[in-house]
């Protein structure tokens, strides 16, 4: 399968999105709302849910299904005040000893004059950096597509795992062959070279764990429930220092020359 | 053969092949002759310039500088040695005409990579200090990049020094893929290690700080500031114009637009950089 074929599955209209997999997978969800700054945002679903009995807050972005509430949701991409939500759940989280659980699924963050002047760019570092040292286990899980730095926002985790038709990526592949080859029907090409698949990043450990896709999608919500459990598990074994190390040393790794 | 055949080829990316001509560039021409200001239009003589260091003596603008301009005109003499120097970016997803791509920045800026990091003294303050280059492929962050900031800032943990960084970025480095987004969580988590160890981090953005180096480092410092008229932002005002079909309002994501939104601490001119990182040095320094 071309990598271009595997992001037209992952932008598919029907493919279920961030709530779909809340509801399939967690028991007694609360959606806890707003960044206590500015505002809301849609974009981003924040809550504390249980996952096979254990207290844990779940992050996801949201695209909506249906165009009227895709458009509540501003497609999924986030504005700061989303991001500035997410930390707050996560700092949350941290006081409370829970796990955090990211679901990602953005063609990236919003831009546009209102995420500018909010800062959007500081959002998303100020998330980078304390997701980084977060003293609780963190898993983020990439279900769709994996836009750039708003996608990282809420994915600088202990492990990350992709469905097998999830995408990440520095920047869209059409934003890449405009900018390359001032050509817009490069885009396969693009999407091929920009090494954006599931498969090309477990090959370069940028992902621990690539999720096959059933064509049930219920069968998966089950088998992501009891992986993300024992994971969550797993992770909450190694005392706060060494979780924090193996973190660092994680994204350390990442284009050490040599 | 080859060589000549392309010598008069125009470059297919104008973000990435920054012409000497373009005119936010000081030509490298003798001091006789002339330059107009972009911004103000007055005709300026070149040695004029270069003494004012790059910025225009009529209106204020401020030319872009290279990185060795700005490590000369910043630290005290002889105080600067350089780490890493050496480090070299390789096409490590095979992308397509990349190995070109840095063999014309190389050759165009005369550094191995998009940023030069090192130690020096300010006014006799130590520090250790980056600065981005804008001649390497618009101060891009590929894997390199990343490493040196992140070896740099783990240097200066480990000697308690604090961080000066001149940020210049047109974001993560595309040719490099995913791994190039994986900087910016590389470098932010050596920022916010340092930044733990009770160490001082300010960062100068200059014209333009943008994408990914604006979402990770740029913003990460305790003390922001920028140059008068520096574009910063996260998407690049072309982006938004295209993707929102909106027309930008005149002074948009510039330093004075975010020093109004509460994003910088400061908007300092080049003349008075040097003196002032010697005072916050000066104020952050720890007892011995």
């Amino acid at each position: 399968m071309e990598a271009f074929e595997h992001l037209a599955a992952a932008r598919a209209k029907d493919r279920p999105t961030g709530l779909c997999y809340i509801r399939g997978i967690f028991t007694d969800f609360v959606e806890m709302h707003g960044d206590r700054r500015f505002g809301d945002d849609q974009a981003i679903v924040t809550g504390i849910a249980r996952l096979c009995g254990m207290p844990v807050t779940v992050v996801a972005q949201e695209k909506g299904s249906g165009t009227k509430e895709r458009v509540r949701r501003n497609f999924g991409s986030p504005h700061p005040e989303g991001y500035r939500k997410a930390l707050r759940q996560m700092k949350l989280a941290e006081k409370f000893g829970r796990p955090v659980v990211c679901f990602v699924d953005t063609a990236g963050a919003f831009c546009g004059v209102s995420a500018e002047e909010r800062g959007e760019g500081q959002a998303i570092a100020e998330n980078l950096m304390e997701m980084s040292a977060l003293k609780t286990p963190i898993l983020s899980i990439f279900i769709g597509e994996g836009g750039s730095g708003g996608a990282l926002a809420l994915a600088v985790a202990d492990e990350v795992w992709m469905l097998e038709n999830a995408c990440y990526s520095v920047i869209s592949p059409e934003g890449c062959a405009s900018i390359l080859w001032k050509d817009s029907s490069q885009v396969s090409r693009a999407a091929q070279c920009l090494k954006m698949t599931a498969k090309d990043l477990l090959q370069l450990k940028i992902v621990e764990r690539v999720v096959p896709e059933p064509a049930d999608f219920e069968n998966l919500y089950e088998n992501l429930k009891t992986g993300i459990y024992h994971k969550l598990v797993d992770l909450q074994a190694f005392g706060t220092e060494e979780l924090l190390r193996r973190r660092y040393d994680r994204f350390r790794k990442f284009g050490v020359p040599g | 053969m080859k060589l000549t055949k392309n010598l008069f080829k125009k470059p297919n990316n104008p973000l990435e092949w920054y012409d000497s001509r373009t005119k936010d560039s000081i030509p490298d021409v003798p001091d006789e002759m002339c330059i107009s200001c972009p911004k103000c239009r007055a005709i300026i003589l070149t040695g004029d310039l270069n003494e004012n260091a790059g910025v225009c003596p009529k209106c204020g603008h401020h030319f872009r500088l290279n990185s060795r301009q700005r490590i000369g005109l910043l630290t005290d003499a002889d105080s600067f040695t350089e780490h890493d120097g050496e480090l070299r970016s390789t096409n490590l997803i095979d992308f397509p005409n990349y190995d070109k791509k840095l063999w014309h920045a190389r050759l165009k800026s005369g550094e191995n990579e998009a940023v030069v990091c090192g130690t020096a003294c300010v006014e006799g303050f130590p520090c250790a200090l980056f600065v981005m280059e804008a001649d390497f492929m618009m101060g891009s962050m590929g894997t390199v990049v990343g490493e040196k900031i992140t070896r740099l800032f783990e240097y200066a943990t480990e000697h308690s020094l604090p961080v000066v960084g001149f940020t210049l970025s047109g974001g993560a480095r595309m040719q490099e893929g995913t791994l190039s987004l994986m900087q910016m969580a590389k470098t932010s988590a050596a920022v916010k290690r340092h930044s733990d160890a009770g160490n001082l981090y300010v960062a100068v953005l200059t014209d333009p700080t943008t994408g990914g180096v604006t979402a990770s480092f740029a913003m990460e410092a305790d003390i922001i500031l920028a140059e008068p008229g520096a574009l910063i932002g996260f998407a690049g005002p072309r982006v938004i114009e295209q993707t929102m079909r909106q027309k930008l309002p005149p002074g948009f994501q510039r330093a004075e637009f975010l020093l109004e939104k509460g994003f910088l601490d400061d908007v300092v001119p080049r003349g008075r950089q040097k003196a002032y990182l010697a005072n916050l040095l000066s104020l952050h320094r720890k007892e011995a």
